[in-house]
């Protein structure tokens, strides 16, 4: 009891030590004076708070334990029916989950369909970054800095040339993936954390470079007007802004109306991730994929079974980054304008937080995961303020007790039924 | 002296003060990955939190009236370590421990973690704008021809320089010399051994983040009189640049850490002498990718043979 007593008395002392100046003292700047005041008395009795919180969990941990030993634990993969059930299953829930995707928009509000786009496109970052970090082992940092080439692509394609959203797509997805091959040579001798802080180095880079390059990218600045995707040369505005096009209201005979707008890029958005979706789906199960996990297992055992490991490396961040492209220039286009400040550092670490969220590998466990990581944020909307303060507590709390994700991969394979 | 001589002059003096922090914060880093084989992505973060609670010392002792300013820096030091290797302990405490044992990417995913939650934790307590300081310590030499161009060495810099030196030569006696850091220096050898010896790793690995943490909050210091204003992002590209100055020397090496420091501050200088400053960033990291291409290993660490 003494034991824990003492250990209860020294992390409430730990706390106190922690929050006395950080939180119980704030600094302000009046004139040119810089001036401390304590902090209010509400802010200390949530510093008591925590104080006496961490007092009672030391104090009664044992306890605590046993409490959580006793929950169950969720087993969500025992929810699904047995694999021969679901083999049959499996086209029509695809089939129904397609169909629905594509009726929702039309009977759903504008915001929640704006929302459904973003979480796509976070969908389709969060599959990229599952072939590199996930299926690959190669911890990628820098992820964003290919969205960025993606997004500039077609901004920079679409203001100088003029070319469509359609014909930019695949450019785009190719430039990033040029980029990712870039990337790829330097570190293909680098391990675990080395290779997360030349990727991360890599990513400052690129966007240092978009925001100092003004002639080319803008600066600070950015690109803006970026013209939105036509559908086979109809446009989604009130007016047409070319000349001689036809907006797409006049020539389907109905009203303007904004919400058009937003349902069309959402059906693309969608689209666009069936395929990203279907094409690493193949992926996995094809030599390429299986080489990615080989890799990620035990990198001189792949070697020695006569693997290329540059040739694996290579693709991985190739694709993931083509990825990324098509996700970027989609968003480009989207938003209308892009700057360098959508593609920061913290872009990166959430997009590498919904895979490992999600499960590292698997694809349901990455689409869950950026499902959740878009759509909690908007219901939560007052804690926004501690939003990226719960984000690194999560990370951290999830490694401590769930470090395989949400929904861990698992192979195909076919169990024998004794 | 011809004008350029002159301005490389300044150059080489203001690259070797900031190279000479960087090379504390890279101590940490390198500390810890030599003994535990990880990245302490926190690291840049408890150099931020040094620099906040010198300021909140400095600022709150001045407005008690104390007007000696050996006396606030001594005790705004003597806090500031104190509070930020308390963090430095809490965070190997939480994130690191419980962790210990599984594969590399499970750690550097809760340490980005808490990186992202101690800088939002300060952005929430403090505020996320810059808080400036009125210069301590101002004034310094001068020498070269003021028609032609005139190299100072501020009295700022000067302490920075004796600073480091004194907390450089301190660590390295200490893990030269005394039993902890003879402890410290065969857990880094090997980690199991060394516990089957019968030296508590536990507590070896705790002296070890504290170490980091406390040359981190000297750096936090001395950096936040030099520069005079914070924010709660300054330990993200700290801590980065300090990476790249710990993998430049060779991680897991001290004196390495400390010459990748100073050869990263007077590269960063000169760049910002030639080119647009923003470049220097780029530099930096461009120098980490070419070092990491050629010689991965670092200036002078050993190169790492895998075993199987």
């Amino acid at each position: 009891m003494s034991n824990k007593l003492y250990n209860a008395v020294f992390a409430s002392g730990i706390a106190f030590v922690l929050a006395c100046l950080m939180i119980g003292v704030k600094l302000s700047t009046e004139g040119t004076q810089l001036t401390v005041e304590g902090a209010s008395a509400e802010q200390w009795r949530w510093i008591g708070l925590g104080i006496a919180l961490v007092f009672l969990a030391q104090l009664f941990a044992d306890q605590i334990d046993a409490l959580f030993g006793k929950l169950p634990k969720p087993q969500l993969g025992a929810l699904l029916p047995e694999e021969k059930k679901m083999a049959s299953l499996k086209p029509w829930l695809i089939a129904l989950v397609i169909v629905g995707m594509l009726v929702w928009p039309f009977m759903v509000s504008r915001g929640a369909v704006d929302l459904a786009t973003l979480t796509l496109i976070y969908i389709m970052l969060g599959l990229g970054l599952n072939i590199v970090v996930g299926l690959a082992g190669l911890l990628d940092l820098g992820y964003v800095a290919f969205y960025a080439v993606g997004a500039y692509t077609y901004a920079l394609l679409s203001q100088y040339f003029g070319l469509s959203f359609w014909v930019c797509l695949p450019i785009s997805a190719g430039m990033a993936a040029l980029f990712g091959f870039i990337l790829g040579f330097p570190v293909l001798r680098l391990r675990g954390d080395y290779l997360a802080i030349v990727t991360l180095g890599f990513g400052e880079i690129i966007r240092i470079l978009l925001n100092n390059w003004t002639a080319l990218t803008g600066g600070p600045n950015g690109i803006s007007g970026i013209a939105k995707p036509t559908l086979f040369g109809l446009e989604f505005s009130r007016r047409a802004k070319e000349e001689g096009a036809v907006p797409f209201h006049e020539w389907m005979g109905i009203d303007y109306s904004s919400s058009h707008k937003v349902i069309f890029l959402y059906l693309i958005a969608v689209v666009l991730t069936i395929f990203v979706v279907y094409v690493i789906n193949r992926l996995i199960r094809m030599p390429v994929g299986r080489a990615w996990e080989a890799l990620r297992e035990d990198e001189i055992a792949c070697r020695s079974l006569g693997l290329n490991r540059t040739v694996i490396k290579l693709s991985a961040f190739t694709l993931g980054a083509s990825t990324a492209g098509f996700a970027g220039s989609f968003f480009a286009a989207r938003q209308g304008f892009i700057s360098p400040e959508s593609f920061i550092f913290i872009e990166s670490a959430i997009i590498l937080a919904i895979v490992v969220l999600g499960g590292m590998g698997s694809q349901v466990g990455v689409i869950l995961a950026a499902i959740v990581m878009t759509i909690l944020p908007e219901l939560a909307r007052e804690f926004s303020e501690y939003r990226m303060l719960l984000f690194g507590l999560l990370m951290v709390v999830m490694m401590r007790w769930r470090p395989q994700g949400l929904v861990p991969m698992k192979r195909p394979h076919l169990e024998l039924k004794q | 002296m011809s004008e350029f001589t002159l301005y490389l002059l300044q150059q080489l003096i203001n690259g070797l003060t900031i190279g000479s922090t960087y090379a504390l914060i890279a101590i940490g880093y390198t500390m810890v990955y030599g003994i535990i084989g990880m990245i302490n992505f926190a690291h840049g973060e408890i150099y931020m939190i040094g620099s906040y609670v010198t300021f909140i010392v400095i600022a709150g002792l001045l407005g008690m009236g104390l007007v000696s300013l050996p006396v606030i820096l001594i005790v705004a030091l003597i806090v500031a370590v104190v509070i930020a290797s308390t963090y430095g302990w809490t965070v190997e405490r939480v994130a690191y421990r419980p962790l210990r044992g599984s594969n590399r990417l499970i750690p550097l995913i809760s340490a980005i973690g808490m990186s992202i939650f101690l800088q939002n934790y300060v952005v929430l307590s403090q505020g996320s704008r810059d808080v400036a300081l009125p210069p301590q310590i101002s004034g310094g030499w001068t020498f070269g021809d003021p028609s032609v161009f005139e190299v100072s060495f501020s009295y700022m810099q000067l302490m920075i320089w004796a600073a480091t030196l004194i907390t450089m030569t301190g660590l390295t006696l200490f893990i030269s010399r005394s039993r902890m850091g003879r402890a410290c220096r065969a857990c880094s050898e090997d980690l199991g051994m060394t516990n089957l010896l019968g030296i508590d790793t536990n507590k070896i690995i705790a002296m070890t983040f504290i170490i980091g943490a406390a040359l981190a909050a000297i750096a936090g210091l001395l950096l936040g009189l030099y520069y005079g204003v914070v924010n709660p992002f300054i330990g993200f590209m700290a801590g980065l640049k300090a990476f790249t100055a710990a993998v430049l020397g060779g991680i897991g090496s001290i004196p390495g850490a400390m010459l990748g420091g100073l050869i990263l501050g007077v590269t960063e200088a000169m760049t910002a002498a030639f080119f647009p400053s923003e470049y220097k960033d780029v530099v930096a990291f461009s120098l980490l990718v070419l070092i990491l291409l050629f010689r991965p290993s670092g200036l002078l660490g050993k190169p790492e043979v895998e075993k199987v």
